[in-house]
This record gives structure tokens, C-alpha cells and sequence, in this order.
């Protein structure tokens, strides 16, 4: 099936040799790279990205963290189109103070992931290009995780990884924090230093194969006493 | 504000006219309403009274202009009306896939309506989310089973929600499942061509309020003989689902009081045959954002369907008592997720009666897999023994 889309009719390789003439049309949209993070405590959320920003073969930016503080007790993080997580995260703080000026009162996390999953439905016939994860506390103070499909589609989780190395992270999340498929071991609940580790090895990883993940790694742990940012740096090249 | 431009917001309460479908076109096409759009660059879509605040999330579509070949046109007011004529260009094409695959099946038996659905949500041969939720509860009597694009069917699911709450709060009783069925089809309308990806089934039980003005006298009575308060929709909202307690209640309970008080509440339907075409009872409608909407008695929906269908056609029959039913359903499931690569994690189950709904636990089939292949070995051992004998 992929086949027919990577090679072209003389049976080289459309990304890299002369395939025949093509009609380029502007597309406005690109993609920047990047992984984001999150996991959910018993009392605490971290997200995590790393903070390369990339596009083709160049890297513009190493210093582009893609997490956004939104509230003391939210946090954001979004990977995909420079250009529509900048837009969007101006949106949502805009959308957060006039939440906060009409009822008095912040927005919880649940309540920003509803908020966003109708702004970016809003854009269905021309999506923001973004992987959105959102990690903070519920009104209970337990540790919530909401991950959004670039269209609005959206469900709270115990963990998530979006971006580009989402594919190689979400297997090895599933198996140390979800413990599926692994039999006979005992499922601890996850410690806020274990989990800090964690994402640490997780994203050395990431950096090893994902050419778009790398630089450093900027980790933001929310809990009930505020935020707290830590950067641990990556492979460079 | 620049800014409130972008995001479509006004915080001031809108007078919209309600716009007729005719109106409403996607982004191909249909040059003169799309001119109106192109000035404004926002689809409209809005209520009759202008008193009601939105809560400032109103149903706006941003609908690009068609791309002209000329790039960098920011401002197409002032672009001649040819641009605009010429092309039914494609709209702007998205760099990511969004998520499909799916098995959802719906069937009416004697004891009410079954509702089954895997939980995987996949996207272009990932997996994206292992326990995606495809049955959701819209009022107490009201499931809808969602397949397609996950965001286009999460979302329509809320529309649909909210409108029949408002059409509830306005008019004093509760829309029936065909008025909803219809309800959804017609707002689904005006995006037939686009790329929503909507195919739902509504299963659900039409209750006795619908006859209020007959039974006036004895309203009351009827009301209390047998069935909760809560049921009625004049006292409670409907996001109080009182089936969250009965959610617990064991299959054996079920069986027993459903039949006692199915008998009071529902005493027009003729338990021996069918009664999918009378005003109350059972009901299953399949409505599609290409304008399909059909009531039946048998659907299933999404890629998994026709081994579902294999395994339903064989042995769905009016006359089911409620176990068996609901271990078909699963069987049903668990043999489309075996066949199909798009389906598959854990499989969930609703049965709606007279009362409301009642969910199983969500079941992983992995476990029955292995239970499968317990049994296929078993019967392998019997039979050769057998033979040896």
C-alpha cells in the first residue's frame, strides 16, 4: 500500500531522485518535530518534551521547549506545526482569561481539555497541525493526562507520548508504567522520582533513533505545591 | 481583537438566522454562498434566539478559501469573482491521518436492545488508543454507537446531546429515538461531500411519555406503577443517569424484575412479536454523515462488520432470552476482532430496557483468546481419543 506513494514510476525513490515533473503546491503546513510526554501520578502529572526544532534536514532552533504552562495546575504540550501550537497556545491563554474574568474562578484540567477539543474541532475543514497532550491535577488533586488527536478527538489516560517518536515511546510506556502484557510482576503504583527517571530514560531513547528528538529535555512536574521545571540535556546530533 | 478573529469567539449574545441547508456548503463548489463566507471566512451556524448565550462555543466551521494558483493572495475580498469560479480545488490536504477502523453492532430482541463495540482506536496502522470508548450514553434511554473518524463522531455526539437536551428543556418532554435519529441525520446534512466521517446507530427505548395527551388522567399512575421518578424528565436532568446505580446490577436481577416491570410499563407492546414500527418500545436507527438513516434490527458498522454479520445472521432471533443474547453479541465481537486488524483490544456491551441502560464490564478478549485456544486443543484431544477407540 505505501509502496506506490514512496516509489515513482521509473522505480526510484520519490524522496530522493528525479521521479518526473510534479506540481508543488504551497502547503501551509510543515512539520517542526519533536516528542512530548506526559504521565499521571497519584498526586502529581509531568509533562515532558524535548527541545529541538526542526524542519527537513535543519535544525532552526535548540532551545524550543514545546511545553506551555497554562494554569498552576496545567500543563500543555504540543508537538507537530510550529507555527499552530503557537497560535493555539495563544488562543487557549486568551480563552483562560476570559474564563477567569467572566466566572471568577480558573479553569480545571478537564474543563481546558473539553475547551480545546471544540477549538480544534472548530478547525475540522483546516486542522491545526499540533499533537496536543495536557497534564495537571483534577479537582480531586489526582494526577490527569488528556491526549487530543489533531482534530479535537480526546480522552483522559494514565499516559501518553505524542510527537514524532510517539510510536517507539508508547510501547515501552505501556509496558513499565501500564504493565501490560508482562506476567507474574507486581504492579507498584509509580513514585514521582520513579517517574521523573523514568521519562529521563525514556527520552535518552528517543534521541538514539528519532532523528526529530534531541538537544535537552525540559520536564515539568506539576503538583498541588505549584510547578517545578527541570532541564537534563540530550544527544546533540 | 485580532486575536478573537482567529478563534472565531464573540462574547456578546449572537442574533443568528438559522441557516437552511441550502445555505450551508462545504468547501467545494457552490460559488455564491461561498462568496458570503469568503468575507467573512467563518461558517455560521446558529440558533433562532438571539438571547441565548452559547457559552461562548458556538458550531463554527473555518472554512479555507479554494486555493488559487496564485500563492500569497491574503486578501481575498478583493480577488475577482474568476478565482473563485474556477476551481473546485481540493481543499488544503492534511499532512496526518485520522483515526478509523472499528467493529459496533446493535440488535433488538425481545428483552430490549444489545449494543456491542471493540475499544481499539487505530490510525493508519497504529494503534492510537488501546481502550477508546465507542458506546456512548446520550440520556438514560439513548445509546449512541459511534464508528468513523473518532474526533467527527466524539464531537457529533455532543451536538447531538446538547440538542436533545435543549429540545427537552423547551418543549417538556423527551425527543423520541426516531426524532433523534432524524435530528442527526438533518444536522449531518450540509457536510455530505466533505470529509466527515460520521456512521452512528442510535439504540435506545421509546418511552410512554409520548402519549401523554391520551393518558392524561391516568399519567401519574402510570409513571409511578413500577418505574422510578427519576425516569421522568420533568424533575430530573438528564445528565443524572440513575442507571449508574443499576450499572452494578447483576445479569440475574435484570432478568427477573425487567419482565415484572416491563409488564407495567409498557403495556402496549405485544411481547411475542416484534414491535420495532410502534410508537414506544426498542428502537435501533442507523444514521450516516452521507444521508443513509434506516431503522431496523440488525446493524453493524465499521470495518469489522461483515464477520460480525456472519456470526449475527446465524442467530439473532426476536425470541433471545437476555444471556444468550448478550453472549452472542460478544461472541460476535471477539470474531471480528480476531479477523479484522483494525478491531480488536477489549470489547463493551449495553443492554437498554424499559428502565434505561446497564453496562457490563469492559472485557478483554485476550483471555478469551486464550480460552479459545483451550478449547480447540480440548475438543483435538476428545477426537483423537475417540478415533482410537
Amino acid at each position: 500500500m505505501f509502496a506506490t506513494q514512496v516509489y515513482g514510476d521509473n522505480g526510484k525513490m520519490k524522496e530522493y531522485h528525479y521521479t518526473g515533473p510534479v506540481e508543488h503546491r504551497f502547503s501551509p503546513y510543515s512539520f517542526n518535530g519533536g516528542t512530548v510526554l506526559a504521565v499521571a501520578g497519584e498526586d502529581f502529572a509531568i509533562v515532558a518534551s524535548d527541545t529541538r526544532l526542526s524542519e527537513g534536514y535543519s535544525i532552526h532552533s535548540r532551545d524550543s521547549p514545546k511545553c506551555y504552562k497554562l494554569t498552576d495546575t496545567t500543563v500543555i504540550g504540543c508537538s507537530g506545526f510550529h507555527g499552530d501550537c503557537l497560535t493555539l497556545t495563544k488562543i487557549i491563554d486568551a480563552r483562560l482569561k476570559m474564563y477567569k474574568h467572566s466566572n471568577n474562578k480558573c479553569m480545571t484540567s478537564g474543563a481546558i481539555a473539553a475547551m480545546l477539543s471544540t477549538i480544534l474541532y472548530g478547525r475540522r475543514f483546516f486542522p491545526y497541525y499540533v499533537y496536543n497532550i495536557i497534564g495537571g491535577l483534577d479537582e480531586e488533586g489526582k494526577g490527569a493526562v488528556y491526549s487530543f488527536d489533531p482534530v479535537g478527538s480526546y480522552q483522559r489516560d494514565t499516559y501518553k507520548a505524542g510527537g514524532s517518536a510517539s510510536a517507539m515511546l508508547q510501547p515501552l510506556l505501556d509496558n513499565q508504567i501500564g504493565f501490560k502484557n508482562m506476567e507474574g510482576v507486581q504492579h507498584l503504583p509509580l513514585s514521582q522520582e520513579k517517574a521523573v527517571q523514568l521519562v529521563k530514560d525514556v527520552f535518552i531513547s528517543a534521541a538514539e533513533r528519532d532523528v526529530y528528538t534531541g538537544d535537552a529535555l525540559r520536564i515539568c512536574i506539576v503538583t498541588k505545591d505549584g510547578i517545578k521545571e527541570e532541564t537534563v540535556p540530550l544527544r546533540k546530533d | 481583537m485580532a486575536l478573537q478573529d482567529v478563534s472565531g469567539f464573540q462574547d456578546t449574545p449572537m442574533s443568528h438566522m438559522w441557516n437552511s441547508p441550502a445555505s450551508l456548503s462545504g468547501p467545494m463548489g457552490d460559488t455564491t454562498p461561498l462568496l458570503d463566507m469568503a468575507d467573512e471566512r467563518i461558517l455560521g451556524w446558529g440558533r433562532f434566539k438571539s438571547s441565548e448565550r452559547d457559552g461562548g462555543v458556538p458550531l463554527r466551521f473555518f472554512i479555507p478559501p479554494p486555493q488559487s494558483s496564485v500563492p500569497f493572495r491574503c486578501d481575498n475580498r478583493h480577488t475577482s469573482l474568476s478565482s473563485l469560479s474556477t476551481s473546485s480545488s481540493p481543499p488544503t490536504r492534511r499532512p496526518f491521518p485520522l483515526s478509523h477502523g472499528t467493529t459496533t453492532l446493535a440488535f433488538v430482541f425481545q428483552g430490549g436492545v444489545i449494543a456491542a463495540a471493540d475499544t481499539r482506536a487505530s490510525c493508519s496502522g497504529l494503534v492510537a488508543c488501546p481502550s477508546a470508548q465507542k458506546i456512548l450514553p446520550i440520556h438514560s434511554h439513548l445509546l449512541v454507537t459511534t464508528s468513523g473518524s473518532g474526533a467527527d463522531c466524539m464531537l457529533w455526539e455532543r451536538i447531538l446531546a446538547r440538542e436533545i437536551r435543549l429540545y427537552q428543556l423547551r418543549h417538556g418532554r423527551r425527543l423520541s429515538i426516531t426524532g433523534s435519529a432524524k435530528l442527526l441525520s438533518h444536522m449531518l446534512h450540509p457536510f455530505k461531500g466533505t470529509d466527515v466521517c460520521v456512521a452512528a446507530t442510535l439504540c435506545g427505548w421509546d418511552v410512554e411519555e409520548v402519549r401523554v395527551e391520551e393518558f392524561k388522567g391516568k399519567r401519574v399512575d402510570r409513571m409511578g406503577s413500577g418505574r422510578d421518578d427519576s425516569i421522568s424528565p420533568a424533575k430530573r436532568p438528564v445528565e443524572e443517569t440513575v442507571m449508574s446505580t443499576s450499572d452494578a446490577c447483576s445479569q440475574d436481577d435484570l432478568t427477573d424484575s425487567a419482565c415484572e416491570r416491563t409488564r407495567h410499563a409498557v403495556t402496549d407492546v405485544d411481547l411475542t412479536r416484534s414491535p420495532v414500527r410502534d410508537r414506544c418500545g426498542p428502537k435501533l436507527f442507523y444514521v450516516c454523515s452521507d444521508g443513509t438513516r434506516l431503522q431496523g434490527e440488525l446493524f453493524s458498522v465499521g470495518s469489522g462488520s461483515p464477520y460480525a454479520y456472519g456470526v449475527l445472521d446465524g442467530e439473532v432471533r426476536w425470541s433471545l432470552n437476555e444471556e444468550e443474547a448478550i453472549s452472542l453479541a460478544r461472541e460476535a465481537v471477539y470474531r471480528a476482532t480476531h479477523r479484522d486488524a483494525y478491531s480488536g483490544n477489549c470489547v463493551d456491551l449495553f443492554h437498554i430496557t424499559a428502565q434505561g441502560y446497564c453496562r457490563r464490564d469492559r472485557e478483554d478478549l485476550r483471555e478469551e483468546y486464550h480460552r479459545e485456544r483451550e478449547r480447540v486443543l480440548k475438543r483435538g484431544k476428545e477426537e483423537s481419543e475417540e478415533d482410537k477407540k
